[in-house]
């Protein structure tokens, strides 16, 4: 019994984290009706980010945080002007296949410097020992950072400027341009944070379990899991969608073989796609 | 796209390889995971492969009748994908003119380079892919040369016995031919030798977190762990075993302790066992090529790094495949084949001799596995032999983590 | 339609792709020919449902394992004869996409994208775990199920000729359809599905049929391949990276045209080729892709026909 209150715990902290990746690929769709198909790349670069900082500087893992966000929103903002910004207004397909196409070039070029060798950061953090039980020390603070920062977002979406307007463009891009809101750099903005998320992610995961150049497919669909589970558009949604996406596989876990676990999820997935189009926990369409 | 073709078809001359006629040679064809998650044991075995051509081509080449062969190889890198194994094998075959072949590394790969080869009526040299089943299709031309994996933890299993004969095991192992074929078999064993078998669970191959069948391994209340699959989910479930406190009392794990990376782990790698197809510690006496201690040190000299068993099973695999030709005084498929029918030698890897009967023909009939186990010795993190008592050098440790706490 | 050169043109390829490899007995030729020849099949039908009616597939190569997986398992534990394993295994393949078809097909643009992901990658969890069909170990096939056809060597060919017919049908579909009352239901979904619909198109109906025709001639394609390389596992059969090809091949050509996509096919399959073995450009199989596709999408949407087109408009006519 206590097994199973120890999994389900141990998936509610790696849930959030999850929620925190996820996030950024409902920020872009919400914003502009785009789905970031580079964001398993985006989270591998946070990964390797995490790797190399702490390899050649010695940085405790814990501050390559700040860079892995700041390169990040760069890293969108470039992705922004190479793939999205010419296809906005175009038919969605074109758009996928954009992001999608970079998408390849980062794992192709990540597979030709770095092959498909498992990379691993160690990270001591004491853990909290329950009975037989341990939490490590790093999923609790993993997950307690993830909160910190979608915490961050949600005090920036409503109460800066810049968020205001970001909300404002993905309810109504036309009004939004009335009133005289610069849409093209929020737009730019956006993917920013949205890839900045991604990395942050990325880089937390990095210190919870070994990755790979091919890791990002995993966690980008995991990432389609709980976005569609929380909604589109919705970063709260998103949150607890990766709660309850870690809630899930903490239940599953004791029970059945692991290598169940990823046909649960994606039967769920394409599940809750056709019931539910706009996601659980949606609300107005666009509302942020 | 004229220009394209043209250009292709430039590229595609000058890279293959010009046949000249009066050297006499024999192509060797093989693929090598030089990327992929199987790199790690597969540059052993191609060292192996390599050691071996450099030191017959130094001596004159291979012996056929009256006239003497230079050996060259053929390579590719497979990047541990099964799609590109059938491809870069057809290739080797059709384009490259490749007369023998060589396995990739795994058991996985082997099976579906096993079938190009078959299909072409071509000899292959197994020393990579361990699991029975390709030999089960009445296959003529490939011959394994290391131990098939029905008998890789018997050892583990007998061992196990002797020091705790009321041992609780959870089996937990990589989803693949390779790694359930053993696993499979050693439940029997484990079944008959009267222990018990409290957890049995397989993880998909690309697993990379074993947090939670640690956690179920806690649960089952096992003492005993046999399990693993290749080198970076081996390496990790121990890791992980270690830092979630799962105070094992035994563990076996197949290939990843094989390798002396594994030393990185620390006090994770203390009193982890493995079986292993070959030690530089073991002592047979070869009827030819060389001895044990000659082949450890030239080995060293040649590519700064110990040679672990992928080295010295590709090693004889070129030995083999030598003797085996020079035996029938032919370069012909089926005169090399009737050759390794009738092989029945000892080298410094161990006893050769190949099973012949149709419903098993090829597999390895006569070579056995050792069991070594990471124990301290000087200060420093070293492997012993420990499995069977004639090849032994150092005494069993159990329970395993008495040293650590 | 006898009449219309472009099924002559059709008819020439096919016959080219049939007769050259058997001139000299050029087994080289033929496996490369015979990758060609599957790229054309699994393109032409993507092509149905991305080209012709908008929607994006991204996991059709959920068709082509299943298919291999339920032809392989039909010869070796049913101990089924080849060609009833090939049909069987198509027509289980389109019930089988009817019926997804049905669940997802409500799905618009990205949906039913990601849709499509997740039905691929569940289908090839689901068959990890599957035992009967071997789990992820996969299948193993004995050379003894060719001796009906005189052994592995005569077979091989068998196999190579039947790929060649498998991707003459799929041309032949590809261009009856567009040239039917079906295809123009299918070309104006693409365009605007809402304004299709109000125009009395039988939307849902169509969409159905339409995916559920792109999956049996994959499927049969991949019980070939499968039955060739006598090896099948999930990892093989469900590798989302020619999933990937595919989509970029239908783009290069340029959607919606079956010249097109033959042309992108052969020529990306030339490239491929010659990636397979470069040292230093094995890696950059994908990177090429990816930029292949992201100028195409940018800069050139109609792909190569578009540009074809545009520079000799009297193509069109002749150039389906």
């Amino acid at each position: 019994m206590l097994g199973i209150l120890a999994s389900i715990i141990d998936g509610l902290l790696v849930g959030l984290v999850y929620g925190l990746g996820a996030m950024g690929l409902t920020l872009i769709w919400g914003v502009m009706d785009v789905i970031n198909l580079t964001h398993g790349a985006m989270m591998v670069a946070g990964m390797f980010a995490l790797y190399l900082l702490t390899d050649a500087f010695g940085l405790s893992p814990y501050a390559v945080l700040p860079p892995a966000l700041i390169g990040g929103f760069f890293a969108g903002i470039l992705l922004y002007w190479i793939a999205i910004h010419r296809m906005i207004g175009r038919p969605p397909l074109m758009s996928l296949l954009s992001t999608f196409s970079v998408n390849l070039v980062l794992i192709g070029i990540g597979t030709a410097v770095w092959g498909t060798a498992l990379f691993n950061v160690s990270v001591s953090v004491p853990g909290l020992s329950i009975g037989r039980y341990t939490f490590p020390g790093a999923h609790i603070l993993a997950a307690v950072l993830a909160a910190v920062i979608a915490w961050l977002l949600y005090l920036f979406l409503h109460h800066t400027r810049l968020g205001k307007a970001i909300r404002a463009v993905a309810n109504n891009r036309e009004a939004a341009e009335l009133v005289a809101i610069p849409t093209t750099r929020v737009l730019a903005v956006s993917v920013g944070i949205g890839v900045a998320l991604a990395a942050v992610s990325g880089a937390l995961i990095g210190t919870l379990f070994p990755f790979t150049v091919l890791s990002g497919d995993g966690y980008q669909l995991k990432g389609f899991v709980v976005t569609v589970l929380g909604g589109l558009g919705n970063p709260v949604g998103a949150l607890l969608g990766g709660l309850a996406l870690g809630l899930l596989e903490g239940l599953v876990a004791p029970f059945v073989p692991v290598s169940w676990t990823l046909v649960i999820e994606f039967t769920l997935f394409v599940l809750v796609l056709i019931a539910f189009p706009r996601g659980i926990f949606s609300s107005r369409r666009g509302a942020l | 796209m004229k220009a394209f073709s043209a250009i292709l078809a430039i590229a595609t001359i000058t890279a293959s390889p010009v046949f000249a006629a009066d050297t006499n040679i024999i192509t060797i064809g093989f693929t090598a995971s030089r990327t992929g998650p199987l790199n790690v044991d597969s540059l052993g075995q191609e060292h192996g492969f390599e050691f071996w051509r450099d030191e017959v081509n130094g001596k004159g080449g291979i012996q056929v009748g009256d006239q003497h062969y230079q050996v060259k190889f053929v390579s590719y890198d497979d990047q541990s994908v099964g799609g590109r194994v059938q491809q870069l094998y057809t290739r080797l075959i059709n384009q490259d003119k490749a007369q023998f072949l060589f396995s990739p590394y795994s058991s996985g790969l082997t099976a579906a380079a096993a079938v190009i080869t078959e299909q072409n009526g071509k000899i292959m040299i197994d020393s990579g892919g361990a699991e029975e089943k390709p030999f089960e299709l009445g296959s003529k031309h490939i011959f394994m040369v290391i131990t098939s994996a029905g008998h890789y933890l018997s050892g583990a299993v007998e061992a196990l016995k002797e020091k705790n004969p009321h041992a609780r095991i959870a089996m937990v192992y990589s989803d693949d031919p390779f790694s359930k074929t053993v696993l499979a078999a050693a439940k029997e064993q484990a079944k008959q030798a009267g222990l018990d078998v409290v957890m049995d669970e397989s993880y998909g191959p690309s697993t990379t977190d074993f947090g939670p069948i640690v956690n179920k391994v806690i649960s089952s209340n096992a003492d005993a762990f046999l399990g693993g699959g290749h080198y970076s989910d081996g390496a990790t479930l121990a890791r992980q075993m270690y830092e979630q406190k799962a105070n094992l009392n035994w563990i076996s794990i197949l290939v990843a302790p094989a390798d002396d990376k594994f030393a990185q782990l620390g006090s994770a790698a203390l009193g982890v066992t493995v079986p292993s197809q070959w030690e530089p510690q073991v002592s047979y006496k070869p009827e030819f090529g060389p001895a044990t201690a000659d082949f450890v040190k030239n080995f060293e000299a040649k590519f700064h790094q110990k040679a672990d068993y992928h080295a010295a099973s590709g090693y004889t695999a070129g030995a083999i495949l030598q003797h085996a030709i020079e035996k029938a005084g032919s370069l012909d498929p089926e005169k090399v084949s009737q050759a390794l029918n009738d092989t029945d030698v000892t080298t410094f890897f161990g006893h050769i001799k190949f099973a012949t009967d149709p419903a098993h023909h090829g597999l390895q009939a006569a070579h056995e596995m050792v069991l070594a186990q990471w124990q301290q010795m000087n200060g420093q993190l070293g492997r012993q032999v420990v499995w069977p008592a004639a090849a032994r050098s150092a005494p069993i440790l159990y329970p395993i983590r008495e040293a650590s706490h | 339609m006898l009449r219309r050169p472009f099924f002559w043109i059709i008819t020439a390829v096919v016959a080219i792709f049939a007769i050259l490899p058997v001139l000299g007995n050029n087994v080289d030729l033929r496996e490369s020919l015979i990758i060609a020849a599957l790229y054309i099949t699994l393109a032409s039908n993507l092509n149905l449902m991305l080209g012709y009616a908008g929607y994006i597939n991204f996991g059709s190569i959920v068709f082509f394992g299943l298919g291999g997986y339920i032809c392989v398992w039909l010869v070796s534990a049913q101990r089924w004869p080849l060609d009833a394993s090939l049909l069987t295994a198509g027509a289980c393949v389109s019930i089988l996409a009817l019926v997804f078809g049905l669940g997802i097909l409500r799905l618009r643009g990205a949906f039913f994208a990601l849709a499509t992901i997740g039905i691929n990658e569940a289908v090839q969890a689901f068959v990890e775990n599957f035992g009967p069909w071997g789990g992820s170990s996969g299948i193993y096939l004995s050379q003894t199920i060719f001796d009906p056809l005189g052994g592995a060597a005569q077979a091989l060919w068998a196999i190579y000729f039947l790929m060649v017919l498998v991707m003459g049908l799929s041309l032949y579909l590809s261009y009856a359809i567009k040239a039917s009352k079906f295809g123009m239901g299918l070309l104006a979904i693409g365009q605007n599905e809402n304004v299709a619909a109000i125009l009395g198109v039988p939307t849902p109906l169509y969409k159905a049929l339409v995916y559920s025709a792109s999956a049996f001639l994959p499927a049969i394609a991949g019980g070939l391949y499968f039955l060739k390389s006598s090896f099948i596992q999930p990892s093989d059969a469900f590798d989302l990276t020619l999933s990937t090809e595919v989509i970029v091949i239908v783009m290069l050509g340029g959607q919606g045209t079956v010249t097109g996509v033959a042309l992108g096919a052969y020529l990306y399959e030339d490239l491929r080729g010659y990636l397979l073995t470069s040292e230093t450009f094995s890696h950059f199989q994908l990177v090429v892709a990816g930029v292949l596709l992201l100028l195409i999408v940018q800069f050139f949407p109609g792909g190569l026909m578009g540009f074809i087109y545009r520079q000799f408009p009297r193509t069109q006519k002749v150039l389906e």
